[in-house]
């Protein structure tokens, strides 16, 4: 049983040894061990030229990853939360995504910013937005969201290993959560396809699609509704651009329900992308009932327990859904 | 190089070289400066003369191209400042690295792309340098990144650039360039901080033509002195309208640079002729007279050959067929950059990712799939 945060940690640590240029730079990466100790350890290991400190420059910093990405090195830019990103948010669209576009392919960005993202625990309104909608509407980017440990490390191995930029968005209340990693998972070659989803339980009655940390939401819910009879079949997109719709429609086809997760504001997001996609695609004939959208409240996200704990995807959310679409 | 043909006069005429007085530079944070004087030889002097020209056609005939309405969208042009880009060129190595913001035909030449694909770049043709893909803001080649539009973006870019250069111990530096009025965006101040913390090898240049657009320099900044603005960064002004000022101060920063001192700052005061884009007359918030007083005083062309006839580096002659030559170069350009075909349909989709297998794009509906090659 591996945490996130330790698999994390491992990814960074053998790519770090792999490929001298690979670097890590953030805010109290180094000497601090991270902010949320994903980078525990490094700076010891691999010293000031591998594992940089910043100061609080999120602009500054995230263009001088960009610039160096652009020459020969292949930066891991870490934001605290993604949304500190929203000050460097330029450096990643103008700088980051549109210039291999821009330079018809004679510049390449091989960069990662990872962080982690979307709601914590009482945080407040100002640290718990999510980000899958606003990055992932960029052509040029890639943008993953990890939920289990063996995600987390292959993702991240194969963000680093990817010659575009990549946006990996964490968890922060993933990190401390264990589970099972295989053999396999845990070598050092190891490495999740960026652009492939994949289907954390099989079921037959109702397709449930989701990213992050509402897949572990939507397996409870599933749990809780096979007592019932209800067999949910739940996807883990892993990947939000490029977007694996393919085994949506595939399961979507098989079950003819739709129901999708997402922590992230209902408008213009993830789960308003996959409807309109099964609207345009084979499956949408397949569809018994419309698809339905489970999401974040449409707030900022406020402080007090009751009020937080609301506007969130809850596994009830889950279930009134799925009871709603199959209209049981 | 380019031959030049000497009408009536010999080579055994002319001198080989001679000595100039340059104007010293203003410092900040420096016990001494460049030198001020300046050698020039013959050779270096026909070079620099032949490159600010060409600059100086190019520009004049993209003015012409966009008010033809064959070039569109953004425009900006260097008339006026070619001694920077010329100067900053010939101080530093193919091997360093140059990035600038959208005023950057100038150095997209200086930097080796010919005018023919410059100028087929802002027709946006096939055979423009980037396929037509990037247009005026966004050309580029090796060891020059272009070509920026989000004002004063490409500052923490070109300090990333030179953290490369120091990552791997190549002794190369980086001239990051902005105008005087990107030189108030924050996010340069954050990148003075962070280049002085970690020594990068990083030339910041300010190319301050008076003007943000249409906001003079005294309106948008409570300091003028950008070459202090880096604080605790060492800094010069120079003269940017004299290409032996600029080549001596860049020469003198480099040193700098590579004997891992750390970041310098150079100011380098120029003027642009044109207004801030082709959609700016420019003649709004500057009077004629004032650009007139420029062009007549003060024209970087003019002065470097004056300074070549006047000590018998040149003749007026030889210095009018190298106009000749670059006339025809432009023309040629222009013609090869309005008859090249627009780039093919399916170009579209390409270039997304880098190394990538192939994929498909959306269209502007979800019939319409462009494919994607790398």
């Amino acid at each position: 049983q591996v945490t996130v945060r330790d698999a994390l940690n491992q990814a960074l640590d053998e790519e770090l040894e792999r490929d001298e240029r690979v670097f890590l730079l953030g805010e109290e990466v180094a000497q601090y061990d991270g902010a949320y100790k994903i980078s525990r350890g490094l700076w010891k290991k691999y010293g000031d030229k591998r594992v940089i400190d910043t100061p609080i420059s999120e602009m500054g910093f995230a263009g001088i990853a960009v610039g160096a990405a652009m020459v020969w090195l292949r930066p891991v830019c870490e934001f605290m939360t993604f949304n500190f990103s929203m000050q460097a948010i330029d450096q990643v669209i103008n700088s980051a995504a549109k210039t291999c576009y821009m330079s018809a392919g004679s510049i390449s960005v091989p960069i990662v910013f990872r962080g982690p993202n979307g709601a914590s625990a009482g945080v407040g309104a100002q640290h718990s937005q999510c980000f899958a909608a606003w990055y992932g509407h960029c052509p040029g980017l890639k943008v993953v969201s990890p939920w289990s440990s063996e995600d987390a490390k292959g993702l991240l191995k194969a963000s680093i290993r990817d010659d575009n930029p990549v946006v990996m968005l964490e968890n922060e209340l993933l990190y401390g959560v264990p589970f099972e990693m295989t053999e396999q998972a845990q070598s050092k070659d190891f490495v999740v396809p960026i652009g492939k989803a994949k289907i954390e339980r099989q079921g037959t009655h109702v397709t449930l699609v989701s990213h992050s940390r509402p897949v572990g939401h939507c397996l409870e819910a599933a749990a809780v509704l096979a007592k019932e009879g209800v067999e949910c079949e739940v996807i883990n997109l892993r990947t939000i651009r490029p977007m694996d719709i393919e085994m949506v429609e595939a399961s979507v086809v098989k079950t003819n329900h739709l129901v999708t997760v997402e922590g992230g504001w209902p408008q213009f997001g993830v789960g308003a992308e996959i409807c309109a996609r099964i609207m345009e695609g084979s499956a949408f004939n397949y569809l018994d009932a419309p698809a339905v959208r489970v999401t974040g409240a449409d707030v900022p996200m406020p402080y007090a327990k009751i009020l937080e704990d609301n506007c969130i995807p809850q596994v009830k959310d889950i279930i009134f859904a799925v009871k709603k679409t199959l209209n049981v | 190089a380019s031959r030049v043909m000497v009408a009536s006069r010999n080579y055994a005429d002319f001198a080989s070289e001679a000595t100039f007085e340059i104007k010293k530079c203003d410092l900040h944070r420096l016990e001494e400066g460049p030198s001020t004087t300046a050698v020039m030889t013959r050779e270096e002097g026909l070079h620099y003369y032949k490159t600010m020209q060409t600059i100086r056609c190019m520009e004049l005939k993209s003015d012409q191209l966009y008010k033809q309405k064959i070039i569109r969208g953004f425009c900006h042009l260097y008339d006026g400042q070619e001694a920077c880009c010329v100067g900053l060129e010939v101080a530093i190595k193919p091997t360093d690295h140059v990035i600038t913001a959208y005023r950057a035909h100038g150095f997209t030449y200086a930097r080796g792309v010919p005018v023919r694909e410059i100028l087929a770049e802002l027709t946006g043709r096939k055979g423009g340098c980037v396929k037509g893909k990037g247009g005026s803001m966004h050309m580029y080649t090796k060891n020059f990144y272009g070509g920026n539009g989000i004002v004063g973006a490409q500052v923490p870019l070109g300090a990333g650039i030179a953290l490369a250069c120091k990552y791997f111990g190549k002794n190369e530096v980086c001239l990051t360039l902005y105008g005087d009025g990107a030189a108030n965006q924050g996010q340069i101040f954050e990148t003075y901080n962070l280049a002085a913390l970690w020594k990068l090898p990083c030339i910041f240049i300010c190319e301050n033509n008076r003007y943000g657009m249409g906001t003079s320099v005294e309106r948008a900044a409570a300091s003028t002195d950008y070459y202090k603005r880096g604080d605790f960064i060492p800094g010069l002004r120079v003269d940017g309208m004299d290409v032996l000022c600029v080549r001596e101060a860049t020469k003198f920063a480099v040193e700098h640079c590579r004997a891992g001192k750390g970041p310098i700052l150079m100011e380098l005061q120029t003027y642009r002729y044109h207004g801030h884009s082709m959609s700016d007359p420019g003649i709004s918030y500057r009077t004629r007279e004032e650009i007139q007083e420029v062009r007549s005083k003060s024209d970087p062309i003019t002065l470097l050959k004056d300074r070549m006839v006047n000590n018998n580096l040149a003749s007026i002659e030889e210095l009018k067929e190298i106009d000749v030559a670059v006339r025809k170069e432009i023309e040629e350009a222009a013609q090869f950059a309005t008859t090249d075909p627009e780039p093919p349909l399916e170009e579209l989709g390409n270039n997304i990712y880098f190394n990538e297998p192939p994929f498909e794009v959306r269209g502007p509906n979800q019939w319409i799939r462009y494919k994607s090659v790398s």
